[in-house]
């Protein structure tokens, strides 16, 4: 377990280097200009560009000018805001709020997409198999934000179950809607890649083995089944992370959270694409670095990956 | 036996001349897309306290549904049993309760299977999966069914147990996976150990070594033994009677040094003669023609004749049943006593 | 992000294994099991409608998508405009009608490229291995490690802005390419991997068949369906996640008439007039659900014991 764990550790490091590298130079070296939209609608001032460009050191080689950005990004310095608030700034307060929400999202996830696979697969064909499968396929082919939407119209203006919008006030409460819709899609997928692998889990050998050793079915299911079934579950979670996030942009926009998305949000409408970058650039660290948790954790409920 | 069973069996007496176990008239059917598959029509068998018996038949012949049958096993739907009863101890299993039934499982009847890599859970370790049999059906806690699972691995003679008790299906060969099953399957010292094709996936080696294992198991314990196989070289030297299937029915029963010497059945007949012995050097290799008919589209009259070198017009119209040829052996041939006399 | 990613890996293992003859067989039964499957016959149906509709748009109605009556705006459905108008007074109808190019060209050119890149990387990593499979496998991870939403937002506001439709079209579809081939690549690679040691690709090699023959005519053919599967799915989940860039603006923007922009411009004016929210939103729900559909009854058929 220990090799596994520094093999992993290892593994991460060219994967971080290579994916940040690959968002700044698409950023800053694909062709169009940087400052564009920065200074209205108009070309900037050549100050202003000559600035940008000492800032950002778009003079040095591509290899210098990433070794330098990421040097930055190492002390928390992601640049500077449009309005000149430093992007690390902003992150740190909005950060808690994020991981909120998306811990939140995360959870129910996990309970409702595990819990409604489960129940899908214990009777396939039966009625609540079907209502699952109906059910998950209807909220994966509606996009988020139409969710979002119409969700706010009716649980939150219509009926006024939910806060409209949350705004400063962060609670559990305020925050439960729009947790629940950015989990929406994502519980649709669990629920149905849980119901697929433990109906194929069931079918397996060593259930039978279970059941000739004249288990309960409850211990059948709920300890040899659910542990195999949830090791795809647990990589998927992890992968899921980067939709979740992008869904925080959509999400904290539509119901007004204080938190990265809807920082990410306002800077694209801002045309602020150092913000736009930094904000991204810190989601995708914690990402990775979620997935390699997602990976140690895979390691311990899969001995066969890492007790080699 | 059933004063060690926690199962309080005893209470009820069996049957005054009953079998340990005995299986009447058992039908399974397999209902699938394309229509009913009869898997099982008929089968009778019994056995002893302390008896082997090996039950031989090609793949698909219904041996292996029989073992999932008896075990209460077997996936239903899409399985389902119209009619049969199987006594174990004079009581009908497949009357029961399920709770009832699956208290059976493990102190009364355990089984063992082919594939011991697939049918062992790759998450838990081998200890752990030995011990549950004593943490669920004897209320043991961790660490005394971690020394329980330690001694049976002792048991199956399986090296170094202390050490291996943690580790993991994967990390063992073969051989050693078998073993495991075997000391899962003996744990609550069963009265039937049953064995669906314990060896096949073997080297020839080690297939030796899991029989010995096996036959010296049965005879420290007294258990009796249902041994599952389609190799007639693996039940000659630890069977006491053979039981012959072919399409979902027993075609022959008999003592296995009965039916080794003179067989009652043109199928086992066709079985003995394509076993390569040393005095046919330079012979033909004898085979059953044809394939086994397919369970969705029985032939009429006997489900062997399209295959049986002996057929006659009769075979085609009227299958036979099974019947007492000889005392102790039965076959289910119109010309048994043909078969038996040549 | 370990190397079998299952959630993904949507095919049954065994597929790639089966036997050469058995091959015919498979896909035959497939077939008779897909004719026989109503959501088959449901999402083909609306596929051809909507392939139809972005194609020829002409067909379906005679208004211009692009006349306002201002004074109309926000106009519940009525028998002239069935749809109503929307809040800029366009006829709802004919621009749902006319919204279809975008989702499906993004749709279909997305799925597609992806589909071609990584299956071209991932013959290539299964199948010469070693040092080949080493380099392509870690570029690979590198671009699988930018999520979909997310790294799409970063590049979208990089490039430069444009006004022509097909530029428009073209950049969303380039971050798709850029962000979706890793996928399809382990998909791909991994089915490979399932296929090269059956005895018929070991008698083509034996037999001296060129690396191209053998890859073209024994392995492609056979470790391509999951690739297919996944491939139609993810063409819905792309055209969802185009209607989501769109609403960030970022994606497609007006002039270009596309579902998502029309909900995206809908969403101001949901509380007084909800259906300018409804149809597109509909259209586009539909088009997703019909591909999704289509996918999984492709992978039952090919697979049925995950019913």
């Amino acid at each position: 377990m220990f090799k596994f764990t520094v093999r992993r550790l290892l593994q991460m490091i060219p994967v971080i280097i290579g994916a940040t590298f690959l968002i700044y130079w698409m950023v800053f070296s694909l062709p169009g200009d940087p400052t564009a939209g920065k200074c209205g609608d108009r070309p900037c001032p050549d100050a202003y560009v000559a600035q940008f460009e000492e800032e950002y050191n778009l003079n040095d080689p591509l290899l210098v000018q990433y070794g330098k950005y990421m040097a930055g990004v190492v002390q928390g310095d992601f640049g500077e805001s449009y309005y000149g608030v430093p992007v690390s700034e902003e992150l740190s307060e909005r950060f808690v709020v994020t991981a909120k929400l998306g811990l939140m999202a995360l959870g129910i996830e996990a309970v409702i997409g595990i819990l409604a696979g489960v129940l899908a697969a214990l009777k396939k064909g039966g009625f609540i198999d079907n209502v699952v499968l109906v059910s998950t396929l209807a909220v994966i082919a509606l996009p988020l934000f139409v969710t979002a939407s119409v969700l706010q119209l009716y649980l939150g203006i219509r009926w006024e179950l939910f806060p409209v919008t949350v705004g400063s006030d962060t609670s559990f409460y305020a925050l439960l809607l729009p947790a629940f819709v950015l989990a929406s899609v994502s519980l649709a997928y669990l629920a149905r890649l849980m119901r697929t692998n433990l109906s194929e889990n069931l079918g397996s050998d060593y259930v039978r083995t279970a059941r000739a050793k004249g288990l309960p079915q409850s211990r059948v299911v709920g300890v040899h089944t659910l542990r195999n079934s949830l090791i795809p579950v647990v990589t998927f979670l992890g992968y899921d992370l980067g939709a979740l996030m992008g869904g925080t942009i959509v999400i904290e926009g539509i119901f007004n959270i204080p938190g990265v998305g809807n920082y990410i949000y306002r800077a694209i409408n801002d045309r602020d694409g150092v913000v736009v970058v930094g904000a991204v650039t810190a989601l995708i660290l914690v990402y990775l670095f979620a997935n390699l948790v997602v990976d140690l954790l895979y390691g311990l409920l899969d001995p066969r990956i890492s007790h080699d | 036996m059933s004063d060690s069973s926690p199962l309080q069996l005893s209470d009820r007496p069996p049957e005054a001349e009953g079998h340990l176990l005995q299986v009447e008239d058992l039908h399974v059917d397999f209902h699938t897309r394309d229509g009913v598959a009869h898997a099982i029509n008929g089968v009778d068998l019994h056995l002893d306290a302390g008896e082997t018996l090996a039950v031989l038949g090609e793949s698909g012949s219904g041996k292996s549904v029989t073992a999932q049958a008896i075990m209460g096993i077997l996936d239903m739907p899409p399985a389902a049993i119209p009619t049969g009863r199987i006594l174990f101890r004079g009581q009908d299993l497949l009357t029961m309760p399920d709770e009832e039934r699956r208290a059976v499982r493990g102190p009364g009847i355990a089984m063992i299977f082919q594939d011991a890599l697939s049918s062992l859970n790759p998450v838990f370790p081998v200890g752990w999966q030995i011990g549950e049999m004593f943490r669920v059906h004897r209320g043991l806690n961790r660490s005394d069914a971690r020394s329980a699972a330690v001694r049976l691995m002792e048991r199956v003679n399986i090296p170094a147990a202390k050490q291996r008790v943690n580790a993991y299906p994967h990390q063992f060969s073969g051989g050693m996976r078998q073993r495991i099953m075997i000391a899962m399957a003996i744990a609550l010292e069963p009265s039937i150990l049953i064995a669906d094709e314990p060896t096949t996936a073997l080297d020839v080696t080690v297939q030796a070594q899991v029989m010995d294992l096996l036959g010296q198991l049965r005879e420290e314990s007294g258990m009796s033994l249902i041994l599952i196989t389609h190799d007639l070289g693996v039940v000659a030297d630890i069977a006491d009677r053979i039981a012959v299937m072919y399409a979902g029915s027993i075609v022959e029963s008999a003592g296995v040094h009965d039916l080794y010497r003179r067989p009652g059945h043109p199928y086992t007949e066709g079985l003995l003669q394509s076993i390569p012995r040393l005095d046919m050097k330079g012979e033909e290799l004898f085979a059953i023609k044809g394939l086994p008919p397919n369970l969705l589209r029985m032939p009429e009259g006997c489900p062997f004749h399209p295959r049986c070198h002996r057929v006659r017009d009769v075979c085609r119209v009227d299958e036979p049943a099974l019947r007492e040829v000889r005392p102790g052996r039965r076959s289910k041939c119109h010309f048994a006593e043909e078969v038996l006399d040549e | 992000m370990t190397d079998d990613l299952k959630a993904f890996e949507v095919v049954d293992e065994r597929k790639g294994s089966s036997r050469s003859e058995g091959v015919r067989s498979l896909r035959a039964d497939a077939w008779h099991d897909l004719r026989r499957n109503p959501l088959f016959w449901i999402s083909a149906a609306l596929i051809v409608l909507f392939v139809v509709m972005a194609i020829a748009p002409g067909l379906f109605t005679n208004t211009s998508p692009r006349e306002t009556v201002l004074s109309e705006a926000r106009t519940p459905p009525s028998s002239e405009n069935w749809f109503g108008r929307d809040v800029q007074g366009y006829d709802l109808y004919a621009r749902c009608i006319y919204g279809a190019r975008a989702s499906i060209l993004v749709g279909v050119f997305a799925a597609a490229g992806t589909a071609i890149i990584g299956t071209i990387f991932g013959l290539l990593a299964g199948y010469a291995s070693g040092a080949t499979d080493a380099v392509v496998g870690r570029v690979a991870e590198i671009f699988f490690a930018l999520p979909l939403i997310l790294g799409a937002v970063v590049i979208l506001t990089a490039l430069p802005p444009s006004d022509e439709y097909f530029v428009i079209v073209f950049k969303v579809v380039l971050v798709f390419w850029i962000l979706g081939w890793p996928t399809i690549f382990r998909l791909m690679r991994s089915s490979v991997m399932q296929v090269r040691p059956n005895d018929y690709v070991q008698a083509a090699r034996a037999l001296g068949g060129s690396p191209w023959r053998i890859v073209t005519s024994h392995i492609l053919p056979n470790a391509i369906a999951p690739v297919i599967v996944v491939s139609t799915i993810n063409l819905g989940v792309y055209i969802s996640a185009e209607a989501t860039l769109s609403f960030l603006g970022i994606g497609l923007q007006p002039p270009t008439i596309s579902w998502g922009v029309m909900i995206s411009d809908a969403l101001v004016a949901m509380r007084s007039a909800p259906h300018v929210l409804l149809f597109p939103a509909a259209f586009l729900s539909l088009a997703v659900l019909a591909f999704i559909m289509l996918g999984d009854a492709v992978r039952d058929a090919f697979d049925p014991k995950s019913r």
